[in-house]
């Protein structure tokens, strides 16, 4: 048996890994966590983007825009083994941290990396297994590469697998 | 090359309508900009450090003091640990601002640092924020917001006489969240431009213990760019 490694994802960041290890990121608030899985192989990747597109930013970090992590994603999980097809997802985050504000265009950038993730899911025929998207508050995401299980804690609105 | 492998994956044209920015050129500006001219930064710092820690002293009734702010450009990989890490309870106060510079003026405290203050200025006990049952009261957090106003007001104050630009505060809100969720506002708007964000910390001193105030300037993208012309620093 492997020791278990909890793998923690940064901010623009994405990470692939193996049963039995744990992929974790912490504090997603207006970001937007995608994790995919392959049950068979009990192999998953998570992502924390902070944009919608690479489109204007290319040659950036892959990891930092939804639509170019989500490719580079499946690309290092198919590169360790997983199936392409067998992938499906879960995705949180996407808050919106201070509800209230009037000049509030640059604030919607949560819903808008949430959309963009489902929005590029379906283009890639992914399914999207669960969604918890959306709110004000913070969470932090922790993916089971054995069960596939999403747990996300909170500040305040408590902790749930999704 | 294994086939299953889609290094050719395409986004269709329907996805970059509805998620791309046109505003944003490529390389227009950059983390270097911000880098090259932190002196001026720092002097900004100053001068509404100063202004803060006296409206300050007005607000809580005695003497404050102030350390020489630091101002930063900090990698997200790095400014994340800043206050104990992403997942750390924060009081975050955001406030938006508008006129010829549009965006937002963060300021982050530590829930201690919080509390601290408002105790102060509501003459009450200080409690354990640690207690898992801590919570501040309405009032507490209105008095927070109050004094947020002003410390962001003082640094406001300071941007607009050095760069000539007119620009006022409104609506300050709070919220008591993760940090780095709280931070992802600073860090997306920076995000268009590079890997990095300006931070500028001051000490507050002569209170219970000192306070550390975070504040974190948001322009929006064509803000920005007004803001680093006004400064004289695009080159």
């Amino acid at each position: 048996m492997n020791d278990m490694a909890v793998i923690v994802v940064g901010m623009a960041d994405l990470k692939v890994a193996k049963h039995p290890d744990t992929l974790t990121t912490l504090g997603l608030g207006s970001c937007v966590g995608i994790t995919l899985f392959d049950r068979a192989k009990k192999i998953g990747g998570m992502a924390h983007c902070m944009l919608p597109t690479y489109k204007g930013f290319e040659g950036q970090n892959k990891a930092k825009f939804v639509d170019s992590a989500v490719i580079e994603l499946i690309n290092q999980l198919v590169r360790i083994g997983a199936t392409r097809t067998a992938l499906v997802a879960k995705i949180a985050g996407g808050a919106h941290m201070f509800g209230r504000s009037q000049n509030s265009d640059m604030l919607k950038i949560g819903e808008r990396n949430a959309a963009a993730g489902l929005a590029i899911l379906r283009q890639l025929a992914i399914p999207v297994q669960a969604n918890d998207t959306g709110g004000s508050h913070g969470r932090t995401i922790e993916l089971d590469i054995d069960s596939g299980a999403l747990r996300i804690k909170t500040v305040g609105a408590g902790e749930k697998f999704i | 090359m294994n086939e299953n492998e889609m290094d050719d994956i395409v986004i269709n044209e329907a996805y970059m309508d509805e998620f791309g920015t046109d505003d944003i050129i490529p390389g227009e500006i950059s983390d270097n900009n911000l880098s090259k001219h932190l002196d001026v930064f720092k002097e900004i710092g100053n001068i509404g450090a100063g202004h803060a820690a006296s409206a300050l002293a007005g607000l809580l009734d005695r003497r404050i003091s102030m350390s020489v702010p630091e101002a930063s450009v900090l990698p997200f990989t790095e400014i994340v640990n800043v206050l104990d890490g992403p997942e750390t309870t924060v009081a975050g106060v955001l406030i938006d601002v508008s006129g010829d510079l549009n965006g937002y003026i963060l300021l982050l405290l530590s829930m201690e640092d919080a509390m601290a203050m408002v105790a102060q200025a509501l003459h009450e006990e200080e409690r354990d924020t640690t207690d898992p049952g801590f919570a501040l009261t309405e009032l507490e957090k209105d008095t927070l917001l109050e004094i947020a106003n002003i410390l962001v007001g003082s640094f406001l104050s300071a941007i607009t006489s050095f760069s000539g630009l007119g620009a006022t505060p409104t609506v300050p809100q709070l919220a008591i969240d993760m940090f780095g969720a709280i931070l992802s506002i600073a860090m997306i708007e920076y995000g268009k431009i590079g890997d990095s964000v300006l931070f500028l910390k001051t000490q507050f001193n002569d209170l219970a213990g000192d306070i550390n105030g975070h504040f974190f300037l948001i322009p929006d993208y064509n803000s920005y760019k007004i803001l680093l012309n006004a400064l004289g620093l695009d080159e």
